[in-house]
This record gives structure tokens, C-alpha cells and sequence, in this order.
């Protein structure tokens, strides 16, 4: 191991959630790379059916099943699983009763497609089972890689990261105990949820927020980290996306802000630069100032009321170029250089 | 990179028609307006701005809200989810026409609502139940569940909301924003869906008397008995004994689900409804548009325009993003003027941001040449009071004026 500073030493099963479209799927696939780094193992689980992970690492769709999607900088393997409740759900009849045929006859007329309708609760408890499932499994005794930490065999893979339903949803989606309990007092999905809810409750699990600096996504990242504990579960940390660099000195920011730009002396500077117009420019290029500026405090106190949350909080730069492989790597190495990883 | 030159880019989308919203506002013949898109786009920003400027044109507006922002909806005076509109009282000095001296027609008044779908489908089963039965499906938690977090019921519930409104005729202009969603075909999709399942074949079998539904699986390969062991192995007995009684007792109270959301479903094609998509000018958002705007088309459902959200244009449109780029150099090497060298660093950002904009307008027009397209430029901050959504409107109306 290194001697970096790092914030999740222990934690092995990573929930990523945040408000719709802030970069839940891209985020959780740049730290499933970040952890992966210098010889991991990590598997990347989604649960909302969209082959979101293969769209990002550029990759033909993912079937049910853990394939390799990347290698991580420095060595170091990303698997990604898109898990489907149908198919866990047969997986789930055969394992407990035997039904695998069967199970598939009642495919036919949609009997399972009305049992996870009927009892979103069983849908979820289908989803978060296999990715803890993933979290406890360990290498099978003939083929040992390594001995794990407490003399028993290694853990297949050192992290899994979810790709989570956004906020709204999260806490009824991970907290599958309350939501089967209505369910099924015994048996086996009873046996199945207690077995998800020693995972999700355990100290190796986290729920880390993404957010933006954005009234809503910050007030719903807020809102999410609140229920979270209240459902008595381990909140991680925020990670800030798309965050621009400001262009100005904080001084030169104030002002502007305050609508105070030095418009002869930008009419200087663009004289110099060799513009012509330049008085005129000065005056337009001013207004972008203060726009910019504007801009910048009304972030700046989003990031304090995110910083009321009192979790470690990571930002991520908007890449303008779109996200690409190179910038999941790139968002990867941020994840690293800030200790998220 | 090959971008267009943002000034040619802005010729081309230049080209299809203007949205001029207050014409659409301000026709007596418009009853209805819903703001369609996908998430986060604005479309409850888009409303409740065309709600007040409506009003302000002296229409008697009412906007029904789905999940807004905290502080917007207090700025509309919305403290609760209490389901009934209330009267917003509009800010000093009114009138979006007194900019360009014209007078306003005064007389408007603003009402707005926050749609709680759990209430609204409390009530359909209260109006349409006598009150033991009525009792009896409230009390039932399979409706607990389907009332408060089936996909799809807050869509429907809107749509019940806008019947509702409608039918009382209280107000001459109904706009309506429509529940976050991924996907803005969910609008249009997920009333049907809800309809569907609880019409759908499997419900009626599980709660038939046991020999139709026995012989209709039957005929599919697998007994009766069969089909319900596992249903009840995987949901749990009790729940699906819900499911059964709460079936049973909203048939005989109903009739067909389905039938139902397809009659709300009509007040959509009426004339004096119009549809209005948002979308915020970015790859995603944009290709949702156009999936909406075409299936609008097969629904034969009308639609007023595109509401372009969100958009960047630089100040100085002349000053290409490469010369803003060089320039900054050349004097940031010279250490001698660091606002200036700033100033043309952000321009330049201002530009591409611009240009790639422009390109996406573009996109959609040319695929879709008809459609009038209104534009809102990005505010400096979040839009969360009414002299906010005051803006809002006048940035909307300005497209429609202006000649590009
Ligand atoms: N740091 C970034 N810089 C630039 N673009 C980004 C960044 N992060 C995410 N994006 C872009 O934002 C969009 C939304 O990202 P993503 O799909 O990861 O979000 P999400 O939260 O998973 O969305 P959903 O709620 O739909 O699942 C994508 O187009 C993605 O490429
Ligand atoms: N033109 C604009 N300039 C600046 N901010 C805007 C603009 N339009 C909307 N916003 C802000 O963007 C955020 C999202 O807007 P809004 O809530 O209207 O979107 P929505 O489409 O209703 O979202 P959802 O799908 O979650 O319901 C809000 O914080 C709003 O203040
Ligand atoms: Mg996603
Ligand atoms: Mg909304």
C-alpha cells in the first residue's frame, strides 16, 4: 500500500448518488479507475438498465455478467456489471426454489415484470443483493490469490462502486429492509434483505453525493445526505462536479461582482494586445466580467452552504471537450490527488 | 476542431420561424399550455414565468407546479403541498409592456398550485366511491404504495390536476409544468402505463375467480396454481391479497383504468391546447426534443415551439474565440495586463461555449425547419423570485419580437 493520504482506506463498497444528470454514472466510473489504481480490483455496478458504463468506456453493451471494461493508471483492472432485476430475479427463484424453467415460463406473460411492479421494494432488494453480494464474495479456495486479512481467502474484488438511482429515490432504494418489511416478515427474501442490510449498514459501506455548484443540485445533494442518516446509513463524501476554474484574481472577482471593472485599463490591455475597437470592447468585455463574476460568487456560496454538510468534499473540473476516455482518466487522477482514492 | 464561425452559425438558426409567445399568451383562444422536456431543463421555470406574464397581459392564469424549487415556490407564496391554487399576488410595477411604453391590459390575476399526486388520487377515489368504499381502498396498502410512488402516477395525476382545473373553468389560461423525468416521453407514456398495469392481463386473472384465470394459463402452459405460488412466494401473500381486494374495489368503482386515462388524455388534442418543449441547448436535451416534438406529431398533439433554455452568447460577437485566445497570450507573456489578458481568456470560453450552442440550434432546425424555436439566455444566477421570472418572460417575448 502507499503511504498516500487516503479518505476510504476500508471502504468496499462505494454508492454514488446525486441529482439527475449531475455525473453520477461518469463519477462512479472515474473512481471505480481512481481505486483500481496500482493493482486493484474493482467491479462497477449499474442497476437502472441504461448501459451507461459501456457508453462511457466506449464498449459493446454489457450482458449480465462482469466483464472487463478498463485498466486503471498504474495496473489494475475495472470490471462493470449492468444488473438486471429480471434476470436476478430468476437467478434468485433457482438458487432458493430450484425454478430456473420454470422461472422462465413465467417470463412469458410478464409474471415477473408484475412481481417487481407490483413490489418495487423486491426490485431494489434484487439490485443492491447482487452488488453486495459482489462486496462479500471471496476467491474460491483452489484458486486463493492471496490470503485476505483475517486468514480467510482474499476478496474477489478490493471495491465495488454503484452507480445509484438519484437522490430522490436512494434511501428507499438502499434501506431495502424497511421496504421489504412490509413484504415478507420470514422466508427466504427476508433472509436475502438482512443479508444486503448487514452489507449496506456495515462501516464498508459509504453513500457519496455528487453535486454541482447549483442551487438545486446542492439543495437536493443536502436533502439527500439528511435522509441518508436518518435511515442510519454511512454518508461519504460530496464530490463537486463540472467546477470551473475562476479567471480572476479573488480581488479583481469582488469588484466585478459589485459591477466594478477598470474599463480603462482593459482598453490599455486590449490596445496593447492589438485589438482595434478596443474602447468599445473594453465595455463589452467588462459586462462579461461582471456576468462571470456574478457567476462565480453565487458558487461560491453554494460551495459553503455544501460545506455545512461537514463530509470531505472533492471537485471536479468541467471538461469541456465533453467526457471522454482520456477525461475519465483525467477525473480519475483528480479523484487520487485529492484523496477520494 | 472545425467550428463555425459563430456569426455564420447564428445566420443558419436565424432560419426557422420565431416563437412569439405573447401572441400565443395573449390569444383568448388558448386554454391551455404545458411545458414538456427533459430533467432539469427549466420547464418549471418556463411556467411559472409564462403564468406571470400572462397575467400581466391580463389573462387570469393559473400554473400548476410539479416539484419546484424550495425557494421558488415560496417566492410564489407556496409554503405547502396543499393541492389547491392560490392567489400570488403580483409585484410592483406590473406590466411587462411598460418597457416599450405600450400599456398593459391590466385586469390579469396569478394563481399557483403545487400538484400533491397522493392527495389528487385521494380525492378521484373520494369523488367517485361512496365513502365505505372509499375508505376501504384508502385504507389498502397496495393504494398506499401505487398513490405515492408508482412511476408514472405523478404524471397521471397531473394530467387529472389539468382536467380538473379545466372543467371548473375558473380560469381562461391553465399552464402546466410536467414532473421531472428523465425522459420527456414519460409525460405522454407513463399515464398509459399505470392504466395498462392496472388493467393489465395478469391483474385480472390474479383477481378473477380462480377458474378463468386458471384456464387462461392453461392455454399458455402452466397451471393457475403455479402462476400465484410464485407470485405470492416472491411479493408475499398479503400483498398480493392487496393487490386483489384493492383491484376488486377500484373496478367497481371505475370500470376500466385505462379507458379513463385515455378520455384525460383527449384534453390534450383539443384545440386550445399547446404544447411548448424545453430544452436547455445541450446533446441529450436537444435529442430529446426531437423525439418529443415528432411524437407530438404522430399524437396529433399540438405544438406551439421549442423553448431554447439556458443559452450563452458572447458580448462580442466579432471577436473570434482564436483572436480572444492569441491576444491573452501575447499578454500574458508581457505580464503587463492581467484584467485584460482575463478578460479575453473568459471571451474566448464565451465563444466556443457559444458556437457549440449555436451548432446544436442548428441540429434541431435543420431536422425540424418548422418549428418556431424561442430562445432564454442563462441568467447570472438561479431564477428563484418573480422579478426572476419577470426576466424570464421578457427574454421570451424578445425572440419573438426581434428579428435576429
Ligand atoms: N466533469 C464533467 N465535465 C463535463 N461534462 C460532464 C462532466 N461530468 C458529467 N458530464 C456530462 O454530463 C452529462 C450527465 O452525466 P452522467 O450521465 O454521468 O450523469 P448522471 O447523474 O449519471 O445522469 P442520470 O441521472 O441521467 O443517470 C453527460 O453528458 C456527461 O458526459
Ligand atoms: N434561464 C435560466 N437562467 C438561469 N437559471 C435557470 C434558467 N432556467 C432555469 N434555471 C435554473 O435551473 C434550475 C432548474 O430549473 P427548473 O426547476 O425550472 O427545471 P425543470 O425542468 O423543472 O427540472 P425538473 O426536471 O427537475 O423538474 C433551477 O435552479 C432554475 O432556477
Ligand atoms: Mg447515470
Ligand atoms: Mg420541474
Amino acid at each position: 500500500m502507499s503511504a498516500r493520504d487516503r479518505d476510504w482506506d476500508g471502504v468496499r463498497l462505494h454508492v454514488v448518488t446525486g441529482k439527475g444528470g449531475t455525473g453520477k454514472t461518469t463519477l462512479s466510473a472515474a473512481l471505480a479507475l481512481a481505486l483500481a489504481a496500482e493493482g486493484g480490483r474493482v467491479l462497477l455496478v449499474e442497476v437502472e438498465g441504461r448501459q451507461g458504463i459501456a457508453q462511457l468506456f466506449d464498449c459493446p453493451p454489457l450482458p449480465y455478467e462482469e466483464r472487463r471494461v478498463a485498466v486503471a493508471p498504474g495496473g489494475g483492472d475495472v470490471h462493470a456489471l449492468a444488473v438486471d432485476a429480471e434476470a436476478a430475479l430468476l437467478e434468485y427463484l433457482e438458487m432458493f426454489y430450484g425454478m430456473r424453467r420454470a422461472g422462465q415460463a413465467l417470463t412469458r406473460f410478464g409474471v415477473v415484470d408484475f412481481a417487481t411492479t407490483i413490489a418495487p421494494g423486491m426490485r431494489d432488494v434484487l439490485l443492491t443483493g447482487k452488488a453486495t453480494e459482489a462486496v462479500r464474495r471471496r476467491v474460491r479456495r483452489d484458486r486463493a490469490r492471496r490470503p485476505g486479512g483475517d486468514g480467510r481467502e482474499a476478496f474477489v474484488y478490493d471495491a465495488v462502486v454503484l452507480d445509484a438511482p438519484p437522490t430522490g429515490r436512494v434511501a428507499r432504494f438502499l434501506n431495502v429492509n424497511a421496504e421489504v418489511a412490509g413484504l415478507a416478515k420470514v422466508g427466504p427474501i427476508r433472509n436475502h434483505a438482512d443479508r444486503v442490510m448487514e452489507v449496506m449498514r456495515s462501516p464498508e459501506t459509504v453513500v457519496h453525493f455528487v453535486a454541482m455548484l447549483e442551487e438545486m443540485p446542492a439543495q437536493e445533494c443536502l436533502d439527500g445526505i439528511a435522509e441518508i442518516r436518518r435511515v442510519g446509513l454511512n454518508v461519504g463524501g460530496v464530490l463537486v462536479n463540472m467546477v470551473r476554474p475562476p479567471l480572476l484574481d479573488p480581488a479583481a472577482l469582488a469588484d466585478a461582482a459589485r459591477g466594478e471593472v477598470d474599463v480603462a485599463a482593459l482598453a490599455r490591455g486590449l490596445k496593447s494586445a492589438g485589438l482595434e475597437h478596443a474602447d468599445r470592447m473594453a465595455g463589452d468585455l467588462g459586462r462579461e466580467l461582471v456576468e462571470h463574476a456574478r457567476r462565480v460568487r453565487a458558487e461560491g456560496e453554494v460551495r459553503e452552504r455544501l460545506a455545512t454538510a461537514g463530509r470531505p468534499r472533492y471537485e471536479l473540473p468541467y471538461l469541456s471537450d465533453g467526457v471522454d476516455l482520456a477525461g475519465l482518466y483525467r477525473l480519475a487522477e483528480e479523484l487520487r490527488a485529492q484523496g477520494a482514492a | 476542431m472545425s467550428t463555425p464561425e459563430p456569426a455564420a452559425g447564428r445566420d443558419r438558426a436565424a432560419r426557422s420561424p420565431r416563437l412569439d409567445t405573447d401572441a400565443l399568451l395573449t390569444d383568448r383562444r388558448t386554454r391551455i399550455i404545458v411545458c414538456c422536456g427533459s430533467g432539469g431543463v427549466g420547464k418549471t421555470t418556463t411556467a411559472a414565468a409564462l403564468a406571470l406574464r400572462a397575467a400581466e397581459l391580463g389573462r387570469d392564469a393559473v400554473v400548476i407546479t410539479v416539484d419546484p424549487a424550495r425557494r421558488l415556490a415560496q417566492s410564489l407564496g407556496l409554503t405547502e403541498l396543499d393541492n389547491t391554487p392560490r392567489l400570488v399576488p403580483l409585484p410592483e410595477p406590473a406590466a411587462p409592456g411598460t418597457a416599450d411604453g405600450a400599456r398593459p391590459e391590466g385586469g390579469g390575476t396569478l394563481h399557483a398550485m403545487m400538484l400533491d399526486m397522493k392527495r389528487t388520487f385521494d380525492e378521484i377515489v373520494e369523488a367517485h366511491a361512496d365513502p365505505a368504499r372509499a375508505e376501504q381502498i384508502l385504507a389498502n396498502p397496495f393504494y398506499q404504495s401505487l398513490s405515492s410512488s408508482f412511476s408514472g402516477t405523478q404524471e397521471y395525476m397531473a394530467m387529472e390536476k389539468l382536467g380538473q382545473l379545466r372543467r371548473s373553468d375558473e380560469w381562461d389560461l391553465i399552464i402546466v409544468d410536467t414532473p421531472p423525468s428523465r425522459s420527456a416521453l414519460d409525460f405522454l407514456d407513463a399515464p398509459q402505463r399505470l392504466g395498462r398495469f392496472l388493467d393489465g392481463r395478469l391483474i385480472r386473472f390474479l383477481s378473477a375467480p380462480a377458474k378463468t384465470g386458471g384456464r387462461a394459463f392453461r392455454l399458455l402452459g402452466a397451471g393457475f396454481g403455479v402462476v400465484t405460488g410464485v407470485v405470492s412466494k416472491v411479493v408475499g401473500a398479503q400483498l398480493l391479497k392487496d393487490v386483489q381486494t384493492f383491484v376488486t374495489a377500484f373496478d367497481a368503482v371505475f370500470g376500466g383504468f385505462q379507458e379513463r386515462a385515455t378520455q384525460t388524455y383527449r384534453l390534450l388534442q383539443a384545440p386550445g391546447t399547446a404544447f411548448l418543449v424545453v430544452a436547455a441547448p445541450e446533446s441529450d436535451a436537444i435529442r430529446e426534443a426531437s423525439y418529443f416534438v415528432e411524437r407530438l406529431a404522430e399524437e396529433r398533439m399540438p405544438l406551439a415551439g421549442l423553448v431554447l433554455n439556458r443559452t450563452h452568447h458572447s458580448l462580442v460577437p466579432r471577436l473570434s474565440a482564436a483572436r480572444g485566445l492569441a491576444a491573452a497570450e501575447a499578454l500574458e507573456e508581457s505580464g503587463d495586463h492581467p484584467l485584460a489578458a482575463s478578460a479575453l481568456r473568459l471571451h474566448a470560453d464565451r465563444v466556443r461555449v457559444e458556437s457549440r450552442e449555436l451548432r446544436l440550434r442548428a441540429y434541431f432546425t435543420s431536422t425540424h425547419p418548422a418549428i418556431p424555436v424561442a430562445e432564454v439566455p442563462a441568467q447570472p444566477e438561479d431564477v428563484h423570485d418573480l422579478t426572476g421570472l419577470r426576466e424570464i418572460g421578457r427574454a421570451l417575448a424578445d425572440t419573438g419580437r426581434s428579428a435576429g
